[in-house]
This record gives structure tokens, C-alpha cells and sequence, in this order.
């Protein structure tokens, strides 16, 4: 490539897209062609992908959510590498050979990185169970750890295949409403929905029509009288769209149901992690149901 | 019986003093002109005479509880201000507002004086109309109107006069007049010294921050104290016709 | 008079039974009323009492308290363009709310909450007083209003954005234009006892803002204690903007087109304009919480947004009709 093309494809912002995968089979963009040894990732959700999978010393830092307990499914391992908030410059200065993103992540950010010659691999949120298979594979390609990906896969699958073993059959399954902030409800098509029906439950946002999640108002909620209410871990300080789920309904509906449930840092991604969540669920189903239905 | 008493009353404003040490009494069935050129003090003097204007001294008006005060004195400001369109008969109604309670109905009393006060000002044709469409002279009668309607036995006015047509105003001094020949008082600021010497029973001439005279119209209104305060010659003859006066030319640099 | 207060009270009547038996559960009408008179033990209990008589009581008694200030705000103004919205007393309720709640103030003491948003409105009514003077003329009262709104809700938003919570800054928009979507009984409590304290003093007003009418002096001289008209005033007005705003959010224009559309049928005085306003803002929020639930009931379109599209032309309005009796 000539020095000219490549300061086209930097102002187009698309060097990263095309140079570390000049001569590679693999179509993956972000796959680095040689093993990297100095990984920076910088969202929550690549923080535990790669700190499962990464070799010793080739993952440097992560993003600083990761180390706090709110959001973090991992923060005692997350602690033992160096934080970043994300910011190009800081990133640049850790002189990274491979930067691990979200899709969420600031866009002008990764430009800027990858106009720096950094290569960057940009991850999407896992939506469902399913994706999470491809974003451990596709983690393992990232950091040249394929076999330990392998492993990862065939571990979550048959312990995923374990639990739908022990949910019970369609017409016996209890109905839970995930509600959060706001009145959002998530349905069957979403990762924490998912969680959910793997546990065993039914889905009240599904009879609404809103499998892809949806404001379900706080009347509908109280009509549809769910046998569970999963709401998520309050953040600090209140807001008025978390007050909702101290609504007096809202807590009438938990005080009758399995209490105690809350989505908690092991739902915020897509990782194997998931399982763990799936299976105090199920537990709480089961003790439910064995002691009154 | 005295209606109010003023004694070493001073005002000031900042450091500097507006008026000192003005005294004068009021007795019943007097209609006392107020008199002094532009910046004499006129409104400011009846302003803390009803207790409006912190002053020094006494007067017998303010050092009366405010709901007290306004059964004794009625008082009618110089800027003609209606905030609302509401209706004549309306406005002249809140002329009742000391004698009546919270929420309390009006009395046939109450309505025996607003309508007295409605046929004194002529305002008959104007009862229902709104207030705020009225031209400046009309609107001048209404407010007189509601100053009578409080039914007082003092009652002060800045310059009710001004702004009105001649028989306007010489209806609305006689009234005034009226009112002394009833045993009440009026006291009305006034820059018309003709209608003031042939209407007063006494004037008040302020100057130089000072009551300067205090007297029958024919006492005060010396060619000395006209040159010293109004800085004009007039000519002042009692005729058949009752008291005439007209200014004639200024002196010096007005 | 005594008509129009009957009309404006069965109006009012029909908008809150209208406001609780209308709602996304759609329950038959008369089911939705004998499940609030008598728990069923169904679901439709638990809606009826939970969910729908919190949200008519408060629309009622917040409507109430912004048209009854508006009324007062204009007479003792004597300007028809004050509403508490407009000149900055809600936005500064919101900034006392705001910082209750972000503090943990609201948390730590049940009534932090009102209380805080009234210290605001009450920080918020005496700055607007100050800068607009006592006659308030129309353009310093804007502009007092606007630099008033504009501060305090700059501050609401940065006490928003150093929030650690990350909901917290997306809802400048419900302090901006306010909602009652999802408020409790626990709402109701905290807002009726100051709402009902400034709507008793505000109704006290009634004599004083007649009397000006007339102008301060005369007022004075018709034996109107105006310091205490002022401290009134300002209690009255801060308990209520406050108490509704802490649990409401800034909803605006009702103080200015309900009484402006009353005043007619008052035969403009002032004093009764105070009655007929709470009762036509009680009907006025009323009405628009109910039409922010039929229009986009799965939004939760804001309460403010409703009354701004009915005020802000009738705003305009008033301000050409003020200019043309000013030139």
C-alpha cells in the first residue's frame, strides 16, 4: 500500500479495516496477524471476555468499570491490571498492539486510533444466548487463544444443555416480568430475557407483544399479576427513573412472589458468566414452586 | 374635635431632608388647599401625614393601627392606577373594603354609599362600564367617587383635579366644599391657585422644604409669598362674584 | 359567580372521575370504581388504588396550586403575563428538589424533599420580586423570569450530570416539563400537607389583591397590610409551586392561561379570580394528564409539553396585546 492510499484510507478512517488483515485468511477485520502482547480493552463486557481467556501478560488493561463492584462480574481480577477511561490519548500512550471496543464505544475514539496505526477489533453486544458462543470464539481469534475459546464453548454448552434439562415443561413454568428503570420490560428476544426463560420462567413482556423489550406501563404490570418481578441492582444516588421500582405496586408484587430476585452484575454481558445467573434463578424457581405451588 | 393633628413632622430622603418640622391640625368642616411649586413636597407630605412614607414627628394619622386609619382618612393617589377591567360600580365598591370584614356581605349601608358616591360624581351613565376604557378625566371622577365611598371624615387627594374639564372641576371642588359644609374635611393637593382661593377655606403653602404660610386664601396668597414660592405676580380681588384670582407674569428666572 | 364556580366544580368532578377510569389496564368502568371503593383482592384493586387515585389526586391538587399562584402571582404583580413557570419559581423549586434528592437529604428525612424544593421557590420568588420591582412591568418580569429559569435550571442540570447515578442525567427533561406518570400515595403525603398550607394563605390574599387593584398606596390607605400580603404571597406561593413541583416536576403555563381565561367571568377582580383559578387548574391538569395518556400511552409524554402547546400561544398573545396598550 502505498503511503499515499494510506493516508487516504486515515482520513476516511478505514486503515485499521484494511491493513492488519492485508494477506490473512481470516475475514475478521480485527484479527491481528501475528499473537498480540499488549492488549488494551476498553468496555465492560471485552474486559471479561478477554481477562477469561487472555494468556499470562498479554492483556494490560481494562476499562476502569470493571473495577468497581456496581456494574463488575470480576473486579478482584479485573484489579490486577491497569484501568483506562477510554481516552485515545491514554490509550495511545499504553502503546497497545491490539485495542479490544464495543460497539458502543466512542466512535471518534477509535478513529483516531486506528488513523494512529493502532489495531482495533470492535466487539457487538451479545443479544442473545446464542451470540455469546461466536463472541468467545471470536475473542479467542482476537488474541490468538482459539483452543482455550474451544474449551469455553463446549464447557457453556453443556451446562446450558444441563439447566434446560431441569426446566419444566410448557403450561408448568411460573411467569416473571423483568422490570426496570424507566418501565422498560424485557422480553424473549433479549440476552437477560433469555436468562430468564432458560431458568424455566415465562416472559409477561412476551404477552405484550414486546419480546424485544418495551416500555410496559406500571398498570399493565399490576394486571398482569407475574409470579416473579426481577428488577436490577439500584445505582447510587436516586433517580427518578429507578423510583419506579420502588413503586408501592412494584413491591406488592415481590412481597407475594419469589423475593429477592435482582438482575445483578452477572447480567450485564454476554459471557459464560450468564450461567451462574441462570442457575440461582432456577434455584429460586425451584424453591418457589416446591414450597407453595 | 380635631380630624388629625401634625406636629415636627421632617422627611427625608437619604441625608437630605425634604421637609422639616412641619406641624398643622386639622379640624372638622374645613377644605384645605395644599399649594407649593413642582418639587415643594406636596405628595410627599401627605404621603407620611397617612402613615405611607417613613417620616420623624407625629402625626395623629399614622400612629394609628392601619385598619383604624383607613376609617378615618381616605386617601387618593396622584397616579391614577387601575390594574384590572373590572366595571365602575366595581371599583368604587372597594372604597368599602375598611368596613367590611373577611368575606362578610355587603351591608345596605355599604350600597346606600357606593351609590351616594356614584350620584355625587355624576357617574350614573357609568356605573357598568369598564373602568380601564374610560378617558383620564372620567376615570379621575371614578376614583374620587371611591375615595367618598370610604366614607371618611378626613379625605386627602393628590391633584384630583388635574386632568379634568372646567366643570369638572368646579363641580368637584364644590363637592369637596360640600363636604366641609357637611362637617367632614378634605385636604387636596392643587397647582390651580384660582380654584384653590375661590373653593379653600385654607390653604397650605410649602417651600424651601418648610410649611411657609397656613391661613385663609386671601393670607397666603401675598404678592411676597407668590414671587418668594411661585416666582409670579398675580392679580387677587374679592368681587361680587366671590374671590378672583389670576396669575400675570413670572419673575426673575422661574 | 356562584355559577361559575358550580360549572368549574362538577368540570372538576367529571375530569377526576374520568381520570380514574381511564388507563392503558382499560378494566370496565364501573369494575375500575367498585374496585376502588372495595378491595377485591384482584389486580384491579391494587391499579385503581395505587396507581390511578395517587395520579388524580395529585393532578388535581397541583393544578389547584398552579392556577391559584398564577392568580395571585398576577394580582399582586398587576400584570397578567406572571405565572410561577414562566418566571422561574417552579425552575427553582426543581433545583431544591433536585439537590434533596442527589444530596440524600430526601432519603434521610421524609419531608427533605417538599421542603427543599419550597426553599428553592422561595430563594426563586423573592430574587424574581427583587429584580422586577413591585409594579413588576411586563419587561423586567420576563427578563427577571428568564434569568431566573435559565440559572436555576443550568444548576439543576449540572447537580444532574454530577450525579453518579446514570439515569439521573436524562432526567432534566422530567424537573424541564414534568410528569405524574407512576407517582404513589407515599407522593401524595409528602405534597398534600404544604400544598393545603399555601392554598389556605394564598386564599387569605383575597381582600389585598382587590385593594391593589387600586395601586400600593391606595391599597395601604384602604388599611392593607402589605408586608404581610408579600410574606404571604411568598409562602403561599413557594408551599405550592414547591410541594407540586418536588413530586411533579416544572409544569408550566397553567398559572397564566387559567386565570387568563377566567378573568372575564370574574369580572376581572383579583381577589375572586383566586378561587375560580384553582378550580380551573385543577380541571386544566386534569384534563391534559388524561389526554397524555390517551394520545401516546406507551411515551409517557410529558404534562409539560401538553400545557406549553395550549400556554405558549396564549404566552404570545399576551405579550402583542401588552405591547400594543405599552406603544
Amino acid at each position: 500500500m502505498s503511503r499515499f492510499d494510506r493516508l487516504c484510507c486515515a482520513v476516511a478512517g478505514c486503515l485499521a479495516t484494511v491493513s492488519p488483515a492485508v494477506g490473512q485468511v481470516a475475514a475478521d477485520p480485527g484479527v491481528p496477524a501475528a499473537p498480540p502482547e499488549r492488549v488494551v480493552s476498553m468496555n465492560l463486557c471485552t474486559d471479561q471476555l478477554a481477562m477469561m481467556m487472555a494468556d499470562d501478560g498479554q492483556l494490560h488493561s481494562v476499562s476502569y468499570l470493571s473495577q468497581q463492584a456496581r456494574g463488575s462480574a470480576l473486579v478482584e481480577q479485573a484489579r490486577q491490571y491497569v484501568p483506562n477511561r477510554g481516552l485515545a490519548e491514554e490509550i495511545y500512550l499504553m502503546d497497545p498492539d491490539l485495542v479490544i471496543a464495543g460497539s458502543f464505544s466512542d466512535r471518534t475514539t477509535l478513529d483516531m486510533l486506528r488513523r494512529l496505526d493502532v489495531p482495533v477489533a470492535v466487539f457487538e453486544p451479545a443479544g442473545n444466548l446464542s451470540d455469546i458462543r461466536d463472541r468467545v470464539r471470536r475473542m479467542g481469534a482476537v488474541l490468538h487463544r482459539e483452543e482455550a475459546a474451544a474449551r469455553m464453548v463446549a464447557r457453556f454448552e453443556a451446562r446450558l444443555a444441563d439447566l434446560a434439562a431441569q426446566a419444566p415443561p410448557a403450561g408448568d413454568r411460573p411467569r416473571a416480568a423483568l422490570y426496570s428503570a424507566n418501565g422498560w420490560s424485557s422480553g424473549g428476544k433479549t440476552l437477560p430475557g433469555q436468562i430468564v426463560t432458560a431458568a424455566g420462567f415465562d416472559l409477561v413482556a412476551d404477552d405484550f407483544g414486546l419480546a424485544w423489550g418495551g416500555f410496559l406501563p406500571l398498570e399493565l404490570l399490576a394486571m398482569s399479576d407475574p409470579d416473579a418481578v426481577i428488577t436490577g441492582q439500584p445505582y447510587p444516588a436516586d433517580s427518578r427513573a429507578e423510583e419506579i421500582l420502588d413503586h408501592p405496586v412494584v413491591a406488592h408484587l415481590k412481597r407475594d412472589s419469589m423475593r429477592g430476585i435482582v438482575s445483578d452484575q452477572d447480567w450485564s454481558c454476554g459471557t459464560p458468566l450468564v450461567l451462574d445467573a441462570i442457575e440461582r434463578l432456577a434455584q429460586a424457581r425451584r424453591m418457589a414452586t416446591g414450597a407453595g405451588r | 374635635m380635631t380630624l388629625l393633628r401634625v406636629s415636627g413632622l421632617s422627611i427625608h430622603r437619604g441625608k437630605h431632608a425634604i421637609l422639616r418640622d412641619v406641624a398643622f391640625t386639622v379640624g372638622p368642616g374645613e377644605l384645605i388647599g395644599l399649594i407649593g411649586a413642582n418639587g415643594a413636597g406636596k405628595t410627599t407630605l401627605l404621603r407620611a401625614v397617612l402613615g405611607l412614607l417613613p417620616a420623624t414627628g407625629h402625626s395623629s394619622l399614622a400612629a394609628l393601627p392601619q385598619r383604624d386609619r383607613a376609617k378615618r382618612a381616605a386617601w387618593m393617589p396622584q397616579t391614577r392606577e387601575v390594574a384590572w377591567p373590572v366595571s365602575v360600580e366595581r371599583l368604587i365598591t372597594l372604597g368599602r373594603l375598611p368596613h367590611l370584614g373577611a368575606g362578610q356581605a355587603m351591608r345596605p349601608a355599604d350600597r346606600a354609599a357606593i351609590d351616594s358616591a356614584i350620584a355625587d360624581m355624576g357617574l350614573e351613565a357609568f356605573r357598568h362600564r369598564t373602568a380601564t376604557d374610560l378617558s383620564g378625566g372620567e376615570l379621575a371622577r371614578v376614583l374620587i367617587a371611591r375615595t367618598l365611598a370610604q366614607d371618611t371624615p378626613l379625605v386627602m387627594a393628590d391633584e384630583p383635579i388635574a386632568g379634568l374639564d372646567p366643570a369638572h372641576q368646579i363641580q368637584t371642588m364644590r363637592l369637596f366644599a360640600g363636604l366641609a359644609g357637611a362637617g367632614r374635611s378634605a385636604m387636596v393637593s392643587i397647582h390651580d391657585l384660582g380654584l384653590a382661593a375661590r373653593h379653600c377655606t385654607r390653604l397650605i403653602l410649602l417651600g424651601g422644604g418648610r410649611l411657609v404660610a397656613d391661613g385663609a386664601p386671601g393670607d397666603v396668597l401675598t404678592p411676597d409669598n407668590l414671587t418668594d414660592h411661585f416666582n409670579i405676580t398675580a392679580h387677587f380681588a374679592q368681587t361680587e362674584a366671590g374671590p378672583i384670582f389670576q396669575p400675570l407674569d413670572v419673575v426673575g428666572t422661574a | 359567580m356562584i355559577r361559575l364556580m358550580l360549572v368549574l366544580s362538577a368540570l372538576v368532578l367529571a375530569l377526576t372521575g374520568a381520570a380514574l377510569v381511564i388507563g392503558p389496564a382499560n378494566a370496565p368502568y364501573w369494575d375500575s370504581l367498585s374496585a376502588l371503593v372495595v378491595d377485591d383482592g384482584t389486580p384491579l384493586t391494587l391499579v385503581m388504588r395505587e396507581i390511578r387515585l395517587p395520579r388524580a389526586i395529585l393532578a388535581l391538587a397541583i393544578g389547584a396550586s398552579l392556577g391559584m399562584a398564577g392568580a395571585a402571582m398576577q394580582g399582586y404583580l398587576r400584570n397578567p403575563l406572571a405565572d410561577p413557570g414562566l418566571i422561574g419559581v417552579s425552575a427553582s423549586a426543581a433545583l431544591g428538589a433536585v439537590l434533596a434528592i442527589q444530596t440524600g437529604l430526601a432519603a434521610a428525612f421524609a419531608f427533605g424533599l417538599p421542603l427543599a424544593a419550597l426553599a428553592g421557590a422561595v430563594l426563586g420568588v423573592l430574587l424574581v420580586l427583587a429584580l422586577a420591582g413591585p409594579r413588576g412591568a411586563s419587561i423586567t418580569l420576563i427578563l427577571a423570569g428568564i434569568v431566573v429559569s435559565s440559572l436555576a435550571g443550568a444548576l439543576t442540570s449540572l447537580v444532574l450530570n454530577l450525579s453518579p447515578n446514570p439515569f439521573a442525567a436524562s432526567e432534566i427533561v422530567f424537573w424541564m416539563m414534568g410528569s405524574l406518570a407512576d407517582r404513589s400515595m407515599d407522593h401524595v403525603w409528602l405534597a398534600l400537607p404544604l400544598i393545603g398550607l399555601g392554598l389556605v394563605l394564598l386564599a387569605t390574599l383575597t381582600r389585598g389583591l382587590e385593594a391593589l387593584t387600586l395601586g400600593e398606596d391606595a391599597a395601604q390607605a384602604l388599611g392593607i397590610n402589605l408586608t404581610r400580603l408579600r410574606l404571604t404571597l411568598v409562602g403561599g406561593t413557594a408551599a405550592v409551586v414547591g410541594a407540586s413541583t418536588a413530586v411533579a416536576g416544572t409544569i408550566g403555563f397553567v398559572g397564566l392561561v387559567v386565570p387568563h381565561l377566567l378573568r372575564p367571568f370574574v369580572g376581572a377582580r383579583p381577589g375572586a379570580l383566586l378561587g375560580a383559578s384553582a378550580l380551573g387548574g385543577a380541571a386544566m391538569l386534569l384534563a391534559a394528564d388524561i389526554l397524555v395518556r390517551v394520545v401516546l400511552p406507551t411515551k409517557d409524554l410529558k404534562l409539560g409539553v401538553v400545557t406549553a402547546l395550549v400556554g405558549a400561544p396564549l404566552f404570545l398573545h399576551l405579550i402583542y396585546k401588552t405591547r400594543r396598550q405599552l406603544a
